[in-house]
C-alpha cells in the first residue's frame, strides 16, 4: 500500500504540491487527475523518492522513502513520465539490466522475463535497440520494467500516452488484471481512462487534493447528473419538445447542442426525470431516436473542479 | 557493490553500441603516437625510454577525457534516465560510482591498447620497465581525475557540449595550477599558504613525479583525494539538481 501525509514540496518562488495526504490499498486502482503542472509529476516522483519532499512523509507498503529508500523502492515499480530508458540498448538488454538491478536470478528470473515479454507483446522487438522503436512500443518497455519484479505497488505516471486506441485498451486490460492484488496508482488527463481502469479517483490542482472519490462519486457532482437527453427525428418537433420540457416541474433547465437536435434536461436537485419525459414523449408523439439517463459528466466535473 | 558493478557494465556496454569507442580509442592512438613520434622526438633523442609518450599524456587527456565524461550524467538527464535509475533500489552514490568505473575502465583499455610503444622500446634498447610501470599507473590515475572532474561538470548540465567545456577550463586549471598562469591571478591578494595550497593541486607536478619512476604515496594520495573530492560533489550537484 502507498501513505502520504502532509506530503510538499515547494520550489523557490511556487508551492508544487501543498499537504497532499492519501491512502491506496491493495485492490485498489487509484487515478490522480489534473491538469498539467497540477503537481501530480512531482507528488509520483516524491512517492518513487527520486525528488525529496521538502515536508511531509510518503511510504510504499510501510517504508518510509526517505528513512529506508531502498526497502521502498524494491516493493514498487514506477513508470516515469514519459517512459525514459536507454536508446541504445536493445530491449532484451535493458529488461536484462533492471532484472539484475532487481536481484532476480535463476528461474524466477527466466520466468519473469518471459512473462513479462510475452504479456508486453515484445517478443517480436526483443533484439531491436530501444531508439528504433515506435512510441507505442517504447511505452511497453517502460511498463514491462516497472512490472518486471512483480511489485505489490505500481505508479504508473501517464501510461497510455501516446498510444493508439487498441494499445491503449491492451494496456488498461493489463492494469485491470493485475489490479486485484497490487496497489496501483495511474497518472492521466484522460477521463475515460478514470472510468475504464479505476476504483477511486483523485482530482489535484494548483498542488491540492480537490476531490477524493470513486469515479461514479464523481460523476453525480455533475450538473448532468440524472440528467435525461433526447435526440429528436424530426427536427421541425424540436421547439415544441423543448417547450415541453422546460414545463415539466422536476426540470431545472433544458440545453440544446450545437446540432440542435439533441436535447437535455436537467433535473432539480434530487429529482428523477426519466419517467415524466417517457410519458410526455409517449403523450406529445415526439419521435425519437435516442433517449438517454446520464449519470454524470466527468470532464464537466473536472473543469468546475480545477478551474 | 554488485548494483555498482550492473550500473558500470551496462555504461560500458553503451560506449560499445555506437562508434563512440571506437572512434575514440583510434584518435587516442593516432595522437599519442603522433606526439610522440613528431613533437616528441622518439627516435632523435637516442633513449630507451617512454618519457616522450608520457610528456604529453596530460595534454591529450585536457580534450579526449572531457569528450567522454561530458555525456556520463548531462545525457542521463536530458533522456529523463536518470529518473529511472534512481527510482530502481540503488543509491546515487552507486549510480555515481558505477557510470564513473566504467568511464575509468574505458580510458584504462584506450590506454592499454598503447602497448605497442611499449614493445618498441624495449625491441630498440632496454628501458627500465619499472618506471615505464609507473608511468602507465599515473597515467591512469591522471585520466581518473579528469573523468572525475568530468563526471561532476556533466552533471551540472543537461548540455553535453557545456558539460564538455565546463571540464576542458577545469581540468585546465587544475592541470597547471602549480604555473604562472594560475598563480599570477592569485599572487596579487593571496597570502602565500593559498598559493602554495593551489600550486600543490597540479596535476602535472604529481604526474610528472610518478612518471619519472617515483611512487610516492602523497601523489597517489592527491589522485586518489581528487576523485573521491569531485565523485562526492557530483552526487551532491546531481541530488540537487537530477529533477530540473
Amino acid at each position: 500500500m502507498i501513505k502520504t501525509e502532509r506530503l510538499t514540496k515547494r520550489y523557490e518562488s511556487l508551492t508544487a504540491v501543498d499537504h497532499v495526504s492519501f491512502e491506496a490499498r491493495p485492490g485498489e486502482v487509484l487515478g490522480f487527475l489534473g491538469p498539467n503542472g497540477a503537481g501530480k509529476t512531482t507528488t509520483m516522483r516524491m512517492i518513487a523518492g527520486f525528488i525529496a519532499p521538502t515536508g511531509g512523509t510518503a511510504s510504499i507498503c510501510g517504508h518510509d522513502i526517505e528513512r529506508e529508500p531502498l526497502a521502498a523502492k524494491a516493493k514498487l515499480g514506477y513508470l516515469p513520465e514519459g517512459a525514459p530508458s536507454y536508446g541504445e540498448m536493445s530491449v532484451r538488454g535493458f529488461l536484462e539490466f533492471i532484472a539484475d538491478l532487481r536481484d532476480l536470478t535463476g528461474a524466477a528470473r527466466r520466468i519473469r522475463l518471459e512473462q513479462v515479454t510475452e504479456r508486453l507483446g515484445l517478443g517480436s522487438v526483443a533484439a531491436q535497440t530501444i531508439d528504433t522503436l515506435s512510441k507505442g512500443f517504447r511505452r511497453r518497455v517502460g511498463i514491462a520494467q516497472a512490472i518486471l519484479h512483480d511489485p505489490p505497488v505500481l505508479i504508473l505516471d501517464e501510461p497510455t500516452d501516446g498510444l493508439d486506441p487498441n494499445q491503449k485498451h491492451e494496456v488498461r486490460a493489463l492494469i485491470n488484471e493485475m489490479a486485484a492484488e497490487k496497489t496501483i496508482v495511474v497518472s492521466t488527463h484522460i477521463l475515460e481512462e478514470v472510468e475504464a481502469v479505476c476504483t477511486r479517483a483523485i482530482i489535484i490542482a494548483r498542488g491540492r487534493i480537490v476531490a477524493d472519490d470513486t469515479p461514479q462519486g464523481l460523476a453525480a457532482r455533475s450538473r448532468y447528473h440524472n440528467a435525461v437527453s433526447l435526440r429528436l427525428g424530426r427536427p421541425e418537433q424540436l421547439a415544441a419538445a423543448r417547450a415541453a420540457l422546460v414545463a415539466l416541474p422536476q426540470v431545472e433547465s433544458v440545453e440544446t447542442d450545437a446540432q440542435g437536435l439533441r436535447l437535455t434536461a436537467l433535473p432539480r436537485a434530487g429529482a428523477a426525470l426519466l419517467a415524466d419525459v417517457n410519458a410526455i414523449t409517449a403523450r406529445d408523439g415526439f419521435a425519437l431516436q435516442a433517449l438517454e439517463l446520464e449519470s454524470g459528466r466527468l470532464d464537466e466535473v473536472f473543469r468546475s473542479i480545477t478551474t | 557493490m554488485h548494483h555498482t558493478v550492473t550500473i558500470a557494465k551496462r555504461e560500458l556496454a553503451g560506449y560499445f553500441a555506437t562508434p563512440v569507442a571506437y572512434v575514440f580509442i583510434l584518435i587516442f592512438l593516432l595522437l599519442a603516437s603522433a606526439f610522440t613520434f613528431y613533437l616528441g622526438g622518439f627516435y632523435e633523442r637516442g633513449q630507451a625510454d617512454l618519457a616522450p609518450f608520457f610528456n604529453f599524456h596530460p595534454w591529450l587527456y585536457l580534450f579526449l577525457i572531457p569528450a567522454i565524461s561530458m555525456r556520463l550524467w548531462a545525457e542521463e538527464r536530458k533522456s529523463g534516465s536518470v529518473e529511472l535509475l534512481l527510482t530502481q533500489p540503488v543509491t546515487l552514490w552507486q549510480a555515481v560510482l558505477g557510470k564513473f568505473l566504467a568511464a575509468w575502465a574505458f580510458t584504462a583499455l584506450a590506454l592499454a591498447l598503447t602497448f605497442p610503444i611499449w614493445i618498441t622500446v624495449n625491441y630498440l634498447g632496454s628501458p627500465d620497465n619499472g618506471v615505464i610501470l609507473a608511468a602507465y599507473i599515473g597515467s591512469l590515475l591522471m585520466a581518473g581525475g579528469f573523468l572525475a572532474i568530468g563526471s561532476c561538470m556533466s552533471a551540472l548540465t543537461r548540455n553535453q557540449v557545456v558539460a564538455f567545456i565546463l571540464a576542458v577550463v577545469v581540468c585546465f586549471a587544475f592541470l597547471l595550477a602549480g604555473f604562472p598562469l594560475v598563480l599570477d591571478a592569485f599572487h596579487a591578494w593571496a597570502p602565500q599558504v593559498l598559493i602554495d595550497a593551489i600550486a600543490s593541486l597540479s596535476f602535472l607536478t604529481h604526474f610528472e613525479a610518478i612518471s619519472k619512476g617515483v611512487l610516492d604515496v602523497r601523489d597517489l594520495l592527491y589522485f586518489v583525494l581528487t576523485m573521491a573530492f569531485f565523485l562526492i560533489a557530483t552526487a551532491i550537484i546531481l541530488d540537487v539538481r537530477k529533477s530540473e
